[in-house]
């Protein structure tokens, strides 16, 4: 039939953005601070992000399968999955441990709760602490060719001067995806760029982070702490990153500033008063459970209903 | 005797604590790092079920129906103080195991469960033998649950290597994560089965998602749905048949009135 003669219900205007090209754009961004890691930790880096993507992509697709639902693999959101679990996993993860966490994000915390939309937490955050609660030795071994050496985040803690520069470059120890700060970045103005993130949530988040570190850092009005602090560690990656997921951030404008806020207290606790030096996931995988919460307290008055009494007049 | 071996089945099968009425879930995610705590912690709330049992339906015509649970309770505390000095006396790596989990014995609801519902209603002997299945069911609950989890989360069974030294366990398993991991994976399985448990009524008694769309998923949702349109098309059916039997009741009503009507106005003419 022609276009001209076919009659159908609206929308007759439809938006481009669709779950496809959102996810396929993270995945996109990922790729530059990925590409790093491989360049920063060698072949077993890749083979750990390899193994990742796939096994998120093949268990989607296994579940969606055996439980005769719609196959939404070709949506990416298994692939961003599977790519920010390899990234916050050490170069030295064992494959067995990228496909244990990769099974546990997508079936467990993704599927089992109803698929894509319907997880209460990010799944790659949940694997991670899942692998790192389970494998703590393993997760936390960052030895890359036999040269071992600590995070800038522990020597940080430990009291010891760290080379911000490196940091901000990358070529630092840490997880695949996290050394690179200016990688990171550069992702992240694509996001920018693209639209698919708003400012509100990782400028909140690394707002209220700084200005916790200043004041309870105990190094006074240090910037090269600061600085160090910011770029330390999987701040970056998951400010940019896993903070801003869709599914497990607020959808309010000033919820995702609460949102933010809470994120940077919580990560400062983690790491300043915290025993390990790293706090950022379990900040996230806790926020995450708070989302709903947020939420409710932030629903924003509509046009035409007077605020202070919010009933419509 | 019969009614006593009927008591055991009824515990440890028919309606057993942990699998099938799910209670006293506290103490099922709390204490259940290993076999051997599992069970420890089952035998020790069985002891203290059977005395509380057999005190209470001796007591049963004593305690004022006003006051019975405060007794129930000075009852089971007591039983439950007098376990605790024997462990703590007699089996002290057990006591240290179970730590504050043993006093929290006395707010278990299986022990006030089955003094409500069975001990201040019946016989001793019967009663003690209530206690005694439904010790017992728990403690194979409690035991089932501390073998997997110090399986695959120490590679241990009863604190014997089981697993060879090179499986790196998931330590995730033996802290609270993976109690909620295995019980949750425990219901998933009864529920795919069919099997009776308080989240799987079986149909016609009631669906297992209160036919709220948003509980439930998967082939259990198609079940459910399959139940659900049954009982609205019975309900349709039998509004169906109401409405027309008052219709036809009008219509009869009506006719007469009119014939009535006619006959009186016949009589008119």
């Amino acid at each position: 039939m022609s276009n001209l003669l076919n009659v159908s219900a609206s929308p007759h205007v439809r938006s481009q953005v669709t779950t496809r090209t959102i996810m396929r754009d993270v995945a996109i961004a990922l790729l530059p601070a990925a590409a790093f890691g491989v360049f920063n930790f060698g072949m077993k880096a890749l083979i750990t992000i390899v193994t990742c993507v796939a096994a998120s992509v093949l268990s989607e697709y296994i579940y969606e399968k055996l439980l005769g639902k719609p196959i939404t693999t070709s949506d990416y959101s298994a692939v961003v999955t599977g790519l920010l679990l390899a990234m916050n996993l050490p170069s030295s993860a064992p494959v067995w441990m990228s496909l244990i966490g990769s099974v546990f994000a997508i079936i467990v915390v993704k599927q089992l709760f109803g698929g894509l939309g319907q997880n209460f937490m990010n799944p790659a955050l949940a694997a991670r602490c899942f692998l790192l609660i389970s494998f703590t030795g393993r997760m936390t071994d960052f030895a890359v060719d036999g040269m071992t050496g600590p995070t800038p985040l522990a020597a940080l803690k430990a009291g010891e001067s760290v080379d911000v520069a490196k940091m901000f470059l990358g070529t630092t120890q840490g997880t695949i995806g996290e050394t690179s700060a200016v990688f990171l970045l550069i992702g992240a103005a694509y996001l920018f760029v693209r639209k698919v993130i708003s400012f509100r949530i990782p400028c909140a988040y690394l707002a209220a982070f700084a200005v916790f570190a200043l004041i309870f850092g105990g190094r006074g009005f240090d910037m090269n702490y600061l600085a160090a602090q910011l770029f330390g560690g999987g701040l970056m990656l998951g400010a940019f990153f896993m903070a801003t997921d869709y599914v497990t951030s607020p959808i309010t404008p000033m919820g995702q500033i609460v949102f933010g806020v809470v994120l940077g207290i919580l990560t400062g606790i983690f790491r300043i008063f915290g025993g390990s030096a790293e706090g950022v996931s379990y900040a996230i995988i806790f926020s995450n459970l708070l989302v709903p919460l947020i939420e409710k307290v932030t629903i924003p008055t509509p046009f035409g209903i007077r605020k202070e009494t919010g009933h419509a007049k | 005797m019969n009614k006593c071996v009927e008591r055991l089945y009824n515990g440890i099968i028919r309606e057993n604590p942990t699998f099938v009425l799910m209670l006293g879930m506290c103490p099922t995610l709390a204490v259940t790092v290993s076999g051997m705590n599992g069970l420890g912690m089952g035998l020790t709330t069985t002891a203290v079920l059977v005395l509380s049992n057999a005190m209470i339906s001796l007591l049963r015509k004593v305690i004022p129906d006003k006051v019975r649970i405060p007794a129930f309770i000075v009852v089971v505390a007591s039983f439950v103080t007098i376990v605790q000095f024997l462990l703590e006396a007699y089996i002290p790596a057990l006591n240290d195991a179970l730590g504050l989990y043993i006093p929290l014995i006395v707010v278990n609801c299986i022990i006030l469960g089955r003094a409500e519902s069975y001990a201040s209603k019946n016989g001793v002997i019967l009663s003690i033998f209530d206690g005694l299945g439904m010790g017992l069911g728990f403690t194979i609950g409690l035991t089932a649950i501390g073998i997997v989890r110090e399986i695959i989360g120490s590679g241990k069974l009863f604190g014997f290597g089981l697993l060879p030294a090179s499986y790196e366990p998931a330590t995730i398993f033996v802290l609270a994560p993976g109690a909620f991991f295995v019980l949750a994976l425990l219901t998933a399985l009864q529920n795919v089965f069919k099997a009776p448990s308080a989240t799987n009524v079986p149909a016609g008694e009631g669906i297992a998602c209160g036919g709220n769309c948003g509980n439930c998923s998967g082939t259990a949702c198609a079940a459910n749905h399959g139940i659900l349109e049954a009982e609205r098309a019975a309900k349709k059916a039998e509004a169906l048949k109401k409405a027309k039997a008052a219709a036809e009741a009008k219509a009869k009503a009506a006719a007469e009135a009119k014939a009535a009507k006619e006959a009186a106005e016949g009589k008119e003419e």
